[in-house]
């Protein structure tokens, strides 16, 4: 029988103890005495969060592949057992073998967002591994981050050895047999570091040496040895229909948040909104093969018993065989009883089809995400939706039977005036009359119309067009906030709409380490044993714990928000070439403000420097 | 077609709740392509129901799923495919087919039987003590307890729930209770009161539960109980 890391009065205690179990169907068993490589790969937040993402369980096939190395999972203990395994000096151990994550020779942390900074501390910490890399010594496990925060690692740079910048199926391999080779010859680990720097794409951040100017501008950044190359080169899989892609996921016991089999139709986006980091740095977009989808589709609902499959994508009304795909999985779904979901659909005729016959129209809600109140506003982001576009999708959508509207918006988006602002509750409130327009006796459901506006705060992203811009400060983005919610009321459907916003105090946070610098590293340190955890889970969110951290360590949060940095300034991932040219982000900053549109990449090549990848959208016929 | 299946759950497993295991189920049968029924509609629910829910922390080797399907060649087979799906410590053991108009096992059991072994170090008492205690508090006419349930407390004789209670040779107890959705007897609250009534040390966390049978009571008033386990009743 399966041995495990907690007692039974542990297990007994907590909250799921499911999450610590293992053995989850599909689990990987191999004997760690005859493998060569222990890797160990977390995603820092809680089991059902870090259970349900995709890049994880594609690295651990993908790995698992290999008879020469075995690759395990470990999750961020909840605050219950983080309490007890700090009483009671257990380390943390992988949910497979349940061994301590310190014996392992790899630990790899996926970095999805800035507010998990804490957590990887945590891990860390509780396997007894030293925070800072230049502590570690040869016993220790290589701690390698990757992840869409590593495109600007600094602030993460004093606790990794290695990051991994790009695609997790590219060179995961040679960094395995380089590590072989070196422990084989009896090297060291800084001779393997070394070695690894070779490699394409990996950055070890111990290599290089940063310099500031007196206004704590960055003066100079580059690499301290000869090994380690002045840039590093985003890594990207040219053809996504020829790797890997899981073929028996993970099921696990309890609940978590993607339950159901996730297929990821393709990568990358095509439309350029200048807000988004995902649209660029996953440049350029590229499309699975049909056939490769039905085929793994079909593998994958037989493997699981999953009743339900979710496409992914970050617009999946751009996949060019969507029709073909659905009309397959309806097909196929039916008889089996089986659900499809499809997030990120743009709302017109065709997805509103599709969308009838795979859902409930009477339960489920629709969801338009025109990020922005008004048309000025909407051409600055880029975003290419016509307020025409939103209320004729809405019509159609009502027509269709839905009466539940959901509204994404950002407030604090670069040049924003209270006009734009205003659009917002004004463009809420022309859905809603869209429904009213329709006859009394032929309005769905109970004949009244829910529009539900959402509002988060916008936080400029490294390697996008806004990577110079100011974030608003707490003031300002409360200001907006009040404005809007005033405005919402005066609205003449004011009853049919309902206005949701987000926290201030994350947003600053999120802002803060987006496009932070190593000196954030000490700060990061200082939050955590002011005991800042789960910072992106409100009931433990310490917004004082962070104030105090900054204090503490003279770091003034102003200087990496609210200030609008001159194009020259060189900024913390300026090495990094993300593919993504500077010139392109520049002329597409200069173009936002003039409100210029850019076409997408199917309508017009926009030259941003993703062709070198010589792959997806950039060579299509 | 209505079928009934018996299945045990063992070691670490114990630790996955009620409703997980139900999703558990309802995921294994898909894989091993039994052939469930779903009711109708847009959020279609296949036509399983479990006998009785099994705490955490409690192992069983009697626990009971009715399920429904439109079809099926032999359940040996089918026993076969759905144990090739099953996870580290959950066998299923049968399968039996029901009439048409059976009644569910939630609604039908009557009683179960629980072993209690004592983790090392962890029993109450020496076997003699224990033997002793187990007999004297069967001898009482009446065993009163405060019941606590989610809305109410109230006050009940729980001795007559209670149909056999005694020492086993490995030194642990056995008992047979009643079970079911009207009269619901725990062993955790058998235990604690027999700790309590017999001055034994009570401990919880030193109690390795297991659910051994659930069955139905085809007595009548005359003739008094009559229990069937579930596995051998087909009504």
């Amino acid at each position: 029988m399966k041995k495990l890391a907690l007692s039974d009065d542990i297990l007994l205690k907590v909250e799921k103890p499911a999450r610590y179990l293992g053995n989850e169907i599909n689990t990987v068993i191999k004997d760690p005495a005859q493998v060569d490589i222990r890797f160990a790969m977390c995603f820092p937040d809680v089991y059902e969060i870090g259970m349900s993402h995709l890049g994880i369980q594609i690295i651990y096939d993908m790995l698992n592949a290999r008879d020469d190395i075995y690759c395990e999972r470990v999750y961020s203990p909840w605050m219950d057992l983080d309490a007890v395994m700090r009483e009671r000096k257990i380390p943390l151990f992988a949910l497979e073998s349940q061994d301590p994550i310190r014996d392992f020779d790899f630990l790899g942390i996926t970095i999805q967002y800035e507010m998990c900074y804490t957590n990887i501390l945590q891990i860390l910490d509780l396997s007894g591994i030293p925070l800072l890399a230049s502590e570690r010594g040869e016993d220790d496990p290589i701690v390698i981050g990757g992840g869409p925060c590593a495109y600007n690692p600094e602030p993460l740079a004093d606790f990794f050895d290695i990051f991994y910048i790009g695609e997790g199926e590219t060179v995961y391999y040679d960094l395995m047999d380089v590590y072989k080779a070196n422990r084989a010859a009896g090297g060291s680990r800084i001779d393997f570091l070394e070695k690894a720097a070779s490699i394409p794409g990996l950055y070890i951040p111990a290599f290089y040496d940063v310099s500031y100017n007196a206004d704590g501008t960055i003066a100079s950044f580059g690499p301290n040895r000869p090994c380690a190359p002045a840039v590093i080169e985003k890594q990207v899989v040219q053809d996504l229909s020829s790797v890997l892609y899981p073929e028996k996921p993970l099921v696990p016991f309890i609940k978590v948040t993607q339950d159901r089999v996730v297929l990821e139709i393709q990568r990358g986006c095509i439309r350029g909104c200048r807000f988004c980091q995902a649209g660029m740095v996953y440049r350029p977009n590229r499309e699975r093969s049909l056939e490769y989808l039905k085929d793994h589709a079909a593998k994958m609902l037989e493997s699981t018993g999953h009743d339900e499959i979710s496409l992914s994508s970050l617009s999946s009304s751009d996949y060019s065989d969507l029709q073909k795909l659905t009309d397959y999985l309806i097909d196929t779904c039916a008889a089996k009883k089986v659900n499809i979901s499809l997030p990120s659909l743009r709302i017109d005729a065709f997805s509103l089809d599709i969308m009838s016959k795979v859902q409930d129209v009477k339960k489920s809600s629709l969801t338009f995400a025109p990020e922005a109140g008004s048309q000025r506003m909407r051409d600055v982001i880029n975003k290419g939706l016509t307020e025409e576009v939103i209320l004729k999708g809405a019509a159609d959508a009502f027509a269709g039977g839905w009466n539940r509207v959901k509204l994404y918006f950002m407030l604090g988006l670069p040049t924003e005036t209270e006009e734009d602002i205003a659009g917002i509750a004004e463009l809420s409130n022309k859905v809603a009359a869209t429904f009213y327009e329709i006859p009394k006796s032929l309005r769905p459901g109970n004949g009244r119309v829910d529009v539900v506006a959402s509002t988060s705060f916008f936080v400029p992203k490294p390697f996008t067009p806004f990577q110079w811009v100011r974030q608003c400060t707490d003031e300002e983005f409360v200001s907006k906030q009040k404005f809007l919610s005033a405005r919402m009321k005066e609205q003449l459907n004011h009853k049919s709409l309902r206005y949701n916003w987000h926290e201030f105090e994350l947003t600053k946070l999120e802002g803060i380490f987006a496009r932070g610098d190593r000196r954030l590293g000490k700060v990061l340190v200082a939050a955590y044993s002011n005991g800042c955890i789960y910072d992106s889970w409100s009931e433990f969110f310490n917004y004082e714990g962070w104030l105090k951290a900054f204090d503490a360590c003279q770091v003034d949060p102003a200087f990496y928000v609210h200030r609008e940095r001159p194009l020259d300034e060189k900024l913390p991932w300026d090495f990094i070439n993300a593919g993504v040219s500077k010139d392109f982000l520049i002329r597409e900053y200069k173009r936002s403000l003039e409100g210029k549109v850019t076409p997408n990449c199917r309508q017009g090549c926009s030259g941003c420097g993703c062709r070198i990848y010589e792959g997806g959208v950039c060579y299509e016929a | 077609m209505k079928l009934r299946m018996r299945f045990g759950k063992k070691g670490i497993v114990k630790f996955i709740g009620h409703l997980d295991m139900m999703r558990y189920f309802q995921k294994a049968f898909r894989r091993a392509n039994v052939d469930i029924r779903y009711s109708q509609g847009f959020h279609p629910h296949p036509y399983l129901s479990f006998a009785s829910p099994l705490g955490v922390g409690l192992e069983s080797c009697g626990e009971y799923l009715d399920m429904e399907v439109n079809s099926y060649d032999d359940l040996e087979a089918m026993k076969d495919a759905v144990n090739a799906q099953m996870t580290e410590g959950i066998t299923v053991y049968s399968i039996h087919h029901l009439p048409d108009d059976a009644k569910t096992s939630m609604s039908i059991i009557a009683a179960a039987d629980y072993q209690i072994d004592f983790r090392e170090g962890m029993a109450p008492c020496d076997k003699e003590t224990l033997n002793s205690a187990v007999l004297h508090f069967m001898e009482s006419p009446e065993i009163r307890v405060i019941k606590k349930t989610k809305k109410s407390e109230r006050e009940m004789d729980i001795r007559p729930l209670i149909y056999e209670m005694y020492v086993t040779s490995r030194g642990g107890i056995w008992m047979q209770v009643a079970a079911g959705s009207v009269t619901n007897l725990k062993p955790e609250l058998v235990m604690e009161t027999l700790c309590k009534q017999e001055g034994l040390s009570c401990d919880s966390y030193g109690w390795l539960i297991t659910r051994c049978d659930m069955y139905t009571d085809t007595g009548n008033e005359q003739e008094g109980r009559h229990l069937v386990s579930l596995d051998a009743f087909a009504g």
